[in-house]
């Protein structure tokens, strides 16, 4: 039951097959029993378990809110959630409560669906590996998978678990964590450079970057207010856009978002696409992608031209600038955004009192991480008024020559652009570590950071398993507000390309084992 | 069922793939080409840190700032000539604005609640118009106030 997807199960609950109840307890059980993967920073269990009780109720009455109603859903703690800590995997907001929840959490509220925690992530979701939080790391449960282990001859020990484990990807990495085992049904997430792309990739889940301006940020504690998205994932295509078709929409609390009616839609069933025009940009063929993503690039472009799409290789000249260009503009915008974190009026308060100057010096020395302390600093110092014209204004004109790459291409007369999201499978934890944030962070973005330096909508999609048995991702990008066609696009190719349910019975019988806790996967 | 890319598929004939893909990279990661190291003198890093309040005036501090300055200096390698800055993706719409009327508000109480220091229904500072202190007397004054 847990395995399914959630028109599925949203069937099962009109039907009486289970219930909202049940359904809440279940993930509450699993959530424990994965409690390693340290995906989940709050577990609502008490609200969760109220919520799932109004949805009984509503079940009972015969009236359902939706196809959300009484499904868990997780979301990733960057979003305010009314009475619910909301912390940004940051001391500086730690303990902080939100009065109010961001819209698109009120949305999901609204149509019934319990949520169930809020997710970890890398502090302020500065990062790509979901390492650099307070709580922790997020461990990628395929980690623990059949697959997995059997490729890399692991034995059952835990002390060699517990050396070798995998990052998630990042920064949504407890979202696409706990998507990935089952926890929940759709998490959000949120995407500034490939956020919640990049997880998704290394997690096996499908993970949407919506069209700047389609879906709202009110309560979404920014980062970079010109690329910033609201993130969607889920364990198919069809339940992305169920999510999406809730989430979309003007909101007035949110001026960034176009005021353009937004229709939700369903997926067609049967998908013809040999009509299409598949893009395959040339420059996202770089020497650091590992030949196995390579491979399945390749493979995916041929499926599309077998199905009698017309697949050519395309230009985006300025790809090769998009990292550094995000670099400028991420850190100009993250300054002017963390200068509100001062100890005054929320967050975390230091307790030097000589000067209000000294306090927030102090008070920001002890609530942010090394790295979002460097990306203020940075961002300073390119907003200088003697280097405003050299770095920041420069960026930004870099920013339209990378924005315009995208118009050509897809005036042209492409349909969808195919790439990779990104450049090799999930790697260790203690691998990870040895290069610093931006370093990673300039490595991992690049297949996804362009997608939001463009405002164009962006979709990861699993599509096989590696040598080592770990999941590649292939992004798609979409024109401008064109959400259908994408995720129609995404969907057919799914449905190719059979990516494997992840298989974590067998762990989770080991943890059984210790716990005498019976969980199960299957109904 | 077995997967389209199923195991068995690996390692793929690369050369054998009807490829649209060029098999050969386009171009490389961070071509850094070297630079003449920008120094951060201690004015700057003085100023920078009046503006940034985090605290970094040490020599990690030093070095991140460095490192983020070099790497964004190969923005100057684009050609840019006649080409506007870009704000926002939005540029060409005319953003909702709501009108100007009270629709909400009378929250104080749960505004203050967040605060860790309020008096009566203001938020407490410490006093202000004392500038931060210089690099060399910084060491000594965060040990006085600890």
């Amino acid at each position: 039951m847990l395995r399914t997807a959630l028109r599925e199960v949203s069937t099962a609950l009109k039907e009486g097959q289970v219930s909202p109840t049940e359904l809440c307890q279940r993930c509450l059980s699993l959530i424990k029993a994965t409690k390693f993967l340290n995906a989940y920073i709050t577990v609502t269990e008490d609200t969760a378990l109220r919520q799932a009780e109004e949805s009984e109720k509503r079940y009972r009455r015969g009236q359902s809110l939706g196809d959300l109603d009484g499904i868990p859903v997780a979301v990733k703690d960057n979003f305010s959630t009314t009475g619910i800590e909301t912390t940004c995997a940051s001391n500086m907001l730690k303990g902080y409560i939100p009065p109010y929840s961001a819209t698109v959490v009120q949305k999901l509220l609204d149509q019934g669906a319990v949520l169930i925690g809020k997710t970890n992530l890398d502090e302020f979701a500065m990062g790509s590996g979901s390492t650099d939080g307070i709580f922790g790391p997020v461990r990628n449960p395929w980690s623990y998978s059949k697959q997995y282990r059997e490729k890399c001859g692991q034995n059952s020990h835990l002390e060699n678990e517990d050396s070798s484990w995998l990052i998630t990807g990042g920064s949504s990495g407890g979202s696409a964590a706990a998507v990935s085992s089952f926890t929940c049904f759709a998490a959000l997430g949120s995407d500034t450079g490939g956020s919640t792309r990049n997880p998704a990739a290394h997690c096996g889940v499908v993970g949407l970057k919506p069209t700047y301006g389609l879906v709202s940020r009110h309560g979404l504690i920014p980062l970079v207010n010109s690329m910033d998205v609201p993130g969607i994932l889920t364990r198919c295509v069809d339940d992305a856009a169920t999510v999406l078709g809730v989430l979309a929409g003007h909101d007035p609390k949110d001026s960034t978002t176009v005021q353009d009616p937004f229709n939700p839609f369903k997926l067609p069933s049967v998908i013809d696409v040999s009509k299409l025009c598949i893009g395959i940009p040339k420059e996202y063929h770089i020497p650091g992608l590992s030949s196995e993503t390579l491979a399945v690039w390749s493979k995916a472009a041929d499926l599309f031209e077998n199905a009698g799409a017309r697949v050519i290789e395309v230009s985006l000249p300025h790809t090769c600038y998009s990292i550094v260009c995000y670099h400028v503009l991420c850190t100009a915008e993250v300054a002017s955004n963390m200068a509100r974190f001062d100890g005054l009026e929320y967050g975390h308060r230091s307790n030097m009192d000589k000067s209000t100057e000294s306090m927030y010096a102090a008070t920001r020395r002890e609530g942010f991480n090394d790295v979002v302390r460097g990306r203020i600093l940075s961002g300073n110092y390119f907003l200088l008024k003697q280097n405003y014209e050299k770095y920041f204004i420069k960026a930004q004109k870099v920013r339209r020559l990378i924005a315009n790459d995208f118009v050509n291409v897809f005036s042209s007369g492409v349909d969808v652009l195919l790439t990779p999201t990104t450049l090799r499978d999930a790697v260790p934890y203690v691998e990870f570590i040895k290069e610093d944030n931006r370093t990673r962070s300039a490595q991992d973005d690049i297949f996804t950071q362009a997608a939001n330096m463009s405002g164009l909508p962006a979709v990861s999609i699993p599509t096989a398993l590696s040598e080592k048995g770990l999941p590649i991702g292939l992004q798609f990008v979409g024109r401008a507000f064109q959400e259908l066609q994408l995720l129609t696009v995404a969907k057919w190719f799914e449905k190719q390309a059979k990516f494997p349910i992840l298989q974590l019975q067998e762990m989770l019988d080991h943890a059984d084992a210790l716990s005498h806790q019976k969980i199960s996967l299957s109904s | 069922m077995p997967s389209t890319f199923s195991q068995g598929n690996f390692p793929l004939n690369v050369e054998s793939i009807k490829h649209t893909i060029d098999q050969n990279p386009e171009w490389q990661l961070e071509e850094q080409k070297p630079l003449p190291q920008k120094k951060v003198t201690m004015e700057l890093l003085d100023h920078l840190e009046r503006l940034a309040l985090v605290d970094f005036r040490n020599w990690e501090g030093v070095e991140r700032l460095e490192k983020a300055i070099q790497f964004a200096d190969q923005l100057h390698e684009v050609n840019t000539e006649g080409i506007e800055p870009m704000d926002s993706v939005l540029e060409d719409r005319c953003l909702y604005l709501r009108g100007d009327n009270i629709t909400e508000g009378n929250c104080t109480k749960e505004l203050l609640q967040n605060a860790s220091q309020t008096a009566e229904e203001y938020f407490e500072a410490p006093p202000g118009n004392i500038p931060l202190p210089k690099l060399e007397e910084h060491e000594s004054f965060l040990q006085d106030s600890n």
